[in-house]
């Protein structure tokens, strides 16, 4: 079952990266944070594209105001780290619920141009907000106490908040309401004549995705210590969707595969050359083109052929 | 008791009238269909009484509310379902998921985000499927059936909704005519043992005389005449627009 597969990896992947800080190089632990951290952003963006079939071009724009909020909430006035997190990650759940009801009155092209729009506001605000942003020079200086100041133990605190809000997502994947946003995805005439409210079952896959973008967000601002105003612009945006596409978005772990492979592949091609750039992009296409279903379809195909196993996923 | 009333319906596109000034009555407990030649309004009728489409003057009455403005999703949800011309349903999931997921939102199961679905329904999906023959399909993907399965099943994701009314628009086009004969046996059985009104919509004459209590015919966007079989057999308008042609 392609479910439990799915555990079964993330088991493994869960225990290897427990034991990484004891035996890896600070600089594989730092690595894995920051994949950890676009694994889990990648995962909430999925409830959108994969799950409800709603292409998101603006998702960065939670990322960063989470961690802006974190940031601020932490630095500027100074609350505990917790109380810092929660708020800012319910300031990002407002966010979406906001910048949501207005996109998802909208359905394709035009619902990912909007969030585009919007996320290009969040962009201008971080930008231009001075007194609470740092302006162009970004966020700098996050407080980040003292416990959390070194990598390691910095490391095994971001293993913990992404595998609990894996774990969430997860089940909310596998729920009833997950079911109805593929509902939704599949068919939506047909899901509004079950007697699904389209419009509002969309606002809530919307915040959903948002708010955990946000957690993402606060984990990046204690990772980098620091905000700058390009994480809500539209390139990462796109850099999010294509973790995405590349891991697979019809598989829960599709893109947390797909973040682990972007990210690995840009370090390691960037020691080579400085037009990695264009190294990643050839490679894109050759996956898109070679595996539409992404990373996870590839290796699903695989281990189909080698274990004949049945296939029952979304 | 009057199950649904359409008074005055007109529905206009771009100047063209495909329903004219429609009215009708659908008492409870009563098989009415709707019949008329290619373009003659049927399903733009159904979709206006369904709430897919709003009309540009007339009130829809469902079981003695006003439907003005409702939204598809909350006229489902006071007890009318429907199928559609052209097949309606979740191709790419299995056939059992198809009537999971509407069994679920008529829980209203959707608004809960930690309930898992895997193993939700098990024995209801497969009662309905039972209904409409596709127990053994159930694993099937629902794209994959033969074209007229696909119909049976959009009857038993409709039926998941428990609706008062049904609305059927053409449930055996595309089908053979033993398949036909099968179906609508198939129809009348769930109709009469659910105590459902149909509303429906048939190219086939056989069939709509054989169960229809009460027919509308229906001839560029008016009706144009209304009654039991043998009225609307003999009416001389019908017989020379309509029927006169088959
Ligand atoms: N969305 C639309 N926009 C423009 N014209 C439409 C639209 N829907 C239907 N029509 C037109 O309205 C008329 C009635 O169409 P409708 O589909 O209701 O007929 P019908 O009686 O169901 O026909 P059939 O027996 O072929 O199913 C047709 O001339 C059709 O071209
Ligand atoms: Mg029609």
């Amino acid at each position: 079952m392609t479910n439990r597969f799915q555990i079964y990896v993330l088991l493994v992947a869960f225990a290897l990266l427990l034991i990484l800080p004891f035996i890896g190089s600070r600089y594989s632990v730092e690595l894995a944070t920051q994949i950890l951290i676009f694994g889990l952003l990648a995962t909430s963006l999925n409830i959108l594209v994969g799950y409800l079939g709603a292409a998101s071009f603006g998702h960065a724009a939670f990322f960063a105001i989470g961690g802006y909020a974190c940031a601020y909430f932490l630095t500027t006035l100074g609350w505990p780290l917790v109380v810092s997190m929660i708020g800012a990650v319910l300031l990002t759940a407002l966010a979406s619920l906001v910048i949501g009801f207005f996109c998802v009155r909208l359905n394709e092209i035009y619902f990912s141009m909007l969030t585009l729009a919007f996320s290009m506001l969040v962009w201008a605000v971080a930008l231009k907000w001075k007194p609470v942003t740092g302006g162009d020079d970004g966020f700098v200086g996050v407080a980040v106490p003292e416990y959390l100041s070194n990598y390691f133990t910095f490391f095994l605190f971001t293993l913990g908040v992404v595998t609990i809000s894996m774990i969430v997502l997860m089940i909310i994947g596998n729920s009833t309401m997950g079911r109805v946003f593929i509902a939704i995805r599949e068919n939506q005439t047909r899901a509004s004549f079950l007697g699904v409210n389209v419009r509002r079952m969309r606002l809530i896959a919307f915040v959903i995705a948002g708010t955990f973008a946000g957690i993402a967000g606060t984990l990046l601002a204690l990772y980098v210590r620091g905000m700058y105003p390009e994480t809500a612009f539209w390139s990462q945006s796109g850099h999010i969707l294509i973790m995405v596409l590349l891991g697979g978005m019809h598989a829960f772990i599709g893109p947390f595969l797909g973040a682990s492979a972007l990210t690995l592949l840009e370090v390691t091609i960037g020691q080579y050359t400085e037009y990695w750039q264009v190294f990643v992009g050839v490679i894109l296409v050759i996956v898109v083109l070679a595996a539409p279903e992404g990373i996870f379809g590839l290796v699903r195909s695989v281990t189909k052929r080698l274990g004949g196993q049945k296939d029952d996923d979304a | 008791m009057t199950m649904l009333e359409v008074e005055n319906a007109t529905k206009i596109f771009g100047g063209f009238t495909a329903v004219n000034k429609v009215n009708l009555t659908v008492a409870e407990g009563e098989t009415h269909a709707i019949i008329g030649p290619n373009g003659a309004g049927k399903t733009t009728l159904f979709n206006v009484v369904s709430g897919l489409i709003s009309p540009e003057t007339g009130s829809v009455t469902f079981r003695g509310k006003k439907l003005n403005k409702m939204m598809p999703h909350d006229i489902v949800n006071v007890g009318m379902a429907r199928s559609f011309q052209r097949v309606n349903i979740f191709p790419r999931k299995t056939v059992f998921e198809n009537v999971q997921v509407a069994l679920l939102v008529h829980a209203r199961l959707h608004f809960n985000p930690f309930r898992q679905a895997a193993k939700l329904f098990r024995r209801e999906g497969m009662e309905l499927l039972a209904l409409v023959n596709l127990e053994d399909e159930a694993d099937r993907r629902a794209g994959d059936l033969a074209y007229g399965r696909q119909k049976q099943l959009e009857l038993a994701v409709a039926l998941a909704a428990n609706p008062k009314l049904l609305l059927l628009d053409e449930p055996t086009a595309g089908m053979s005519i033993s398949e036909t004969k099968a179906s609508i046996a198939l129809i009348n059985d769930i109709v009469e043992k659910r105590n459902l009104t149909l509303l429906f919509t048939e190219h086939d004459m056989n069939v709509v005389f054989e169960i229809a209590d009460r027919i509308s015919v229906l001839h560029h966007g008016e009706i144009i005449a209304t009654g039991i079989p043998d009225e609307v057999r003999n009416n001389e308008e019908v017989k020379r627009i309509y029927l006169g042609k088959e």
